[in-house]
């Protein structure tokens, strides 16, 4: 560590919130995708689950709403550095959905993608338990397109490239796959409090 | 074991770019060499980084300032500088309001001090100079898309490459010196004499879409998001395949 001449920094917030390296984006929520935004329907998501699962199961838009309404209130954080707090996500828990499709005793990772082909690894036991949702309201209003909406995964305890917009699916594995940034050099999980940054850290 | 999976949609992301793991996760010294002014609002900071492992034009890094307390801060920058500049590495800046990290470039930065860096850091929007290139960017987006255009120069490059640049006035252009008969300038508040004023629109886009190259435009836009998000969809509405177009954002 090198300390930088002249360099203070902001007024710190004080609060065990904001993990190391990341700083509070107040009312901004940057927009990070390296694809063109979809034009999506909602009529014309899907949502679907597979892989080493006991019952593949595709949703609608209508058939996902039918499932138990979950919300997920609190903070999410970017690998580029900036935290968001007090953000309301509203949908179904991904418990809801795998709870259906009963994933097999052998599987440990999951491949969320989307309808553009964006896609990230994640361990499942980060998926399940309470942790994710798929969402389709932000702030109790539609999610925008730019934030991927009709629908996207939140796992909010993990930095929110893992949080894959326009979420089209699941494919349940027995060992972990790098999804996009995953092979672009960046963390296989994720972690915020860790600073799973960069493969590696 | 299950087979690789493959997505069932478009996005296809060609030539994946290779990330160096090991230089991506370690912090470097680099020292301050030299500051430029660019336009009243953008400087160009160079750095000297010893161990810098090379770079590709539109590949990025990481910078991260100290204070006495320990506190840390750390940004993502694009690279401007081409690959060739040995041991070197620049950025360009925009002074962004209360910005924390620029603001420290902007204000206090002197030649000598030193930064902290790590990188290069993702592949994605790296250009190495292997297929056309169309490069469309906004204000400080274009400073990725310069160390392309300098790549090329600098290597005498043969394969195509455009330049559509939106800045709000030829003052705010960055790097205008050195911007050539690849760059389509496009201002949005006030142009020279003769030239018109308003947003990028599809007649800057279209001509060029108009003059495929063998192979195709792999086309890279890098701006804000509402920058980003409109010029994208004059790429796609011009006939821009949805994935050959590369995105980087900034907020």
């Amino acid at each position: 560590m090198h300390i930088t001449r002249g360099f203070t920094g902001r007024p710190r917030v004080a609060g065990p919130g904001l993990p190391p390296g990341q700083y509070d984006a107040g009312d901004d929520w940057p927009v990070l995708s390296a694809e063109v935004t979809p034009e999506l329907a909602p009529a014309d998501w899907t949502f679907r689950v597979d892989g080493l699962v006991a019952e593949p199961r595709t949703w609608d838009w209508d058939e996902a709403h039918r499932l138990p309404p979950s919300a997920y209130e609190g903070a999410i954080h970017c690998v580029t550095s900036w935290s968001k707090f007090g953000v309301r996500f509203t949908g179904v828990s991904l418990d809801a959905f795998l709870d259906v499709v009963r994933p097999h005793g052998s599987a440990t990772h999951a491949v969320a993608y989307s309808h553009t082909g964006y896609t990230t690894s994640l361990p499942l036991s980060d998926l399940t338990g309470g942790r994710a949702w798929i969402a389709w309201e932000y702030d109790g209003r539609p999610l925008a397109p730019e934030h991927g909406g009709p629908a996207r995964l939140v796992v909010p305890h993990l930095y929110f490239w893992k949080s894959a917009k326009w979420i089209a699916g699941l494919r349940i594995l027995d060992h972990d796959e790098p999804g996009f940034w995953e092979q672009n050099g960046y963390h296989e999980r994720g972690n915020p409090w860790e600073e799973q940054r960069y493969s590696g850290d | 074991m299950t087979q690789a999976f493959v997505p069932p949609t478009r996005f296809a992301v060609p030539g994946r770019i290779a990330v160096n793991e090991q230089a991506a996760s370690e912090w470097q010294t680099a020292t301050v060499t030299e500051i430029r002014r660019e336009t009243p609002r953008a400087a160009t900071f160079r750095l000297a980084v010893p161990g810098w492992p090379g770079h590709l034009p539109g590949q990025h890094l990481m910078v991260r300032l100290t204070a006495e307390d320990g506190y840390a801060a750390q940004r993502h920058y694009s690279i401007a500088s081409a690959p060739d500049d040995s041991g070197h590495v620049e950025l360009t800046l925009d002074h962004v309001e209360g910005g924390e990290v620029s603001g420290w470039f902007h204000t206090v930065a002197r030649p000598g001090d030193r930064v902290e860096v790590r990188g290069p850091v993702s592949g994605f929007f790296a250009w190495p100079g292997d297929r056309p290139a169309l490069l469309v960017g906004a204000g400080s987006g274009v400073v990725p898309l310069m160390s392309m255009i300098r790549h090329h120069r600098a290597r005498n490059l043969a394969v195509p490459l455009r330049l559509v640049v939106s800045a709000r006035s030829p003052q705010e252009l960055i790097y205008a010196r050195e911007l050539g008969a690849e760059t389509t300038p496009v201002f949005t508040r006030s142009a020279p004499a003769g030239a018109t004023v308003g947003r990028m629109a599809a007649a800057h886009v279209a001509p060029l879409l108009a003059e495929q190259p063998s192979g195709g435009w792999e086309a890279y836009v890098c701006g804000s998001n509402s920058f980003a998000e409109h010029a994208s969809r004059l790429l796609v509405t011009a006939g821009q395949p949805v994935h050959r177009i590369r995105i980087e954002r900034f907020g």
